[in-house]
């Protein structure tokens, strides 16, 4: 289950200076979880492993895991490890709905008015590409 | 009595003058335990001054330097605690590596050979050969392992990488955790390659012309300043308040960097101004609060000797 996981962040991640590490370790579990690439109930790696797989302090990556025990999301077992909480996947989904908006809408709405894209047009836009990743979906 | 431990590396007032120059002028730390500390500067700041009285190879002209809370001058049992890997080591004259190894392994009570002997292998390096002979790459190989397979408490590396390429300085930092993890003890890194090491440290010091500039955690470092691009009267009034590190302009453009965390309205508001934000790196943010932070520094050659 490790392995699979750490091939998977190999694609997905990278670490960079814009914002503090641990924070970005956090929201890497965080998407892992809400992909499904971690099940709920499934152990995490250890911090050791994340430190030495991202090639970042220990004492960071630590940080990162603890952020998310702090939520909810991950539960500690006495002596085995760090686990992903029941409910954890569609907690993390209900926050992302709530930054939708302001995250991707509000710049999409700014970038469109910018080059002239009316409501009409940008709609279908949206539109044509829900369809086009519902198919992606389909074939994965 | 609940007494708080000492630290592992303390700095009290250290001062160290040669006639006019005082290359340690009021130098105060608490390094703790079980931590990875960056120690940056440029080329003559105090660096090694300062690793070398720390580590009890020299003396103060006035203060006290502290090694868990003990004065390591002339103190064998605190100094079998420390491991001090100089930028130019020296070892004796006619010693290969191995024999190198064999005496360190006989004066470091953690000495480690399994790990020794893998870092060997990792570095391709040469046992036979006479130190001297050795590429400068070898050398600090040399230093690199030694200063790992002692495990000592407080282990002190200055500038380790000198002439081992990008894959050597790699092996070096991923051993350097890997090992840290398992065995968790207090490391400091002299250096001037920030970005490369710059997810290894816990805590940042820089230091210039013998005294601390910056001594703050790398994680609250990190993303706490941001470049500001756009048409200058719009940038200027975006970053009205906030403490300005540096600034460029060209013709009725600009770019300020600025000490700030922005918040989802801020970032709202400058894509509404058509402003441009950018992640200031942290080798970047260092050199920009350096800078920013002392008015008699020769800025650009700072910034050349830290690029």
């Amino acid at each position: 289950m490790v392995v699979a996981f750490r091939e998977r962040l190999a694609v997905v991640a990278v670490i960079d200076d814009s914002r503090p590490i641990f924070i970005q370790i956090a929201e890497l579990i965080e998407s892992e979880i809400v992909a499904g690439t971690m099940a709920e109930e499934s152990q995490v790696p250890s911090t050791n492993e994340f430190a030495a797989y991202y090639r970042i302090n220990p004492a960071t990556a630590a940080k990162g895991v603890n952020l998310l025990v702090e939520s909810g999301i991950l539960y500690k077992k006495r002596g085995i490890g760090m686990f992903v909480a029941t409910g954890a996947r569609e907690k993390l989904m209900a926050d992302r709905r709530s930054a939708f908006q302001h995250q991707y809408v509000q710049p999409l709405a700014r970038e469109a008015r910018k080059l002239g894209i009316n409501a009409e047009q940008l709609a279908l836009m949206v539109h044509e590409s829900l369809s086009a990743a519902a198919t992606e979906g389909s074939v994965l | 009595m609940n007494e708080t431990p000492a630290p592992a590396i303390e700095a009290r007032n250290l001062r160290k003058s040669y006639r006019e120059l005082d290359a340690l002028d009021n130098v105060s730390l608490r390094l703790e335990s079980g931590r990875i500390y960056g120690l940056l500067g440029r080329n003559g700041a105090g660096k090694t001054t300062l690793m070398s009285i720390l580590t009890g190879q020299g003396l103060p002209s006035s203060g006290e330097a502290l090694i868990f809370g003990r004065n390591p001058y002339e103190n064998d049992e605190t100094l079998a605690k420390i491991c001090f890997i100089r930028e130019s080591q020296k070892y004796p004259e006619d010693f290969n590596a191995r024999q190198a190894f064999a005496a360190a392994a006989l004066f470091f009570g953690n000495w480690d050979q399994d790990l020794a002997d893998r870092l060997i292998q990792d570095f391709a390096l040469p046992m036979k050969r006479r130190i001297k002979k050795l590429s400068r790459g070898q050398l600090s190989a040399v230093g690199v392992i030694i200063g790992m397979a002692a495990r000592a408490e407080v282990t002190f590396f200055d500038e380790p990488y000198l002439g081992l390429d990008a894959v050597a300085r790699q092996i070096f930092y991923d051993r350097l955790l890997e090992d840290f993890a398992e065995h968790p003890r207090t490391i400091v890194l002299s250096s001037h390659l920030i970005d490369e090491i710059a997810n290894l440290l816990e805590h940042v010091v820089v230091i210039d012309k013998g005294r601390i500039l910056l001594n703050e955690d790398a994680e609250s470092l990190r993303g706490s300043a941001v470049a500001v691009t756009g048409s200058r009267e719009k940038v200027d009034a975006f970053i009205n308040g906030h403490q300005v590190l540096h600034r460029d302009t060209m013709g009725s453009l600009a770019s300020v960097t600025i000490r700030a965390r922005l918040g989802d309205t801020e970032r709202a508001m400058a894509a509404e101004l058509g402003l441009e934000l950018s992640v200031v790196p942290l080798q970047q943010l260092v050199v920009r609060t350096t800078m920013a932070g002392t008015h008699n520094l020769d800025n650009t050659e700072f910034l050349e000797v830290l690029k």
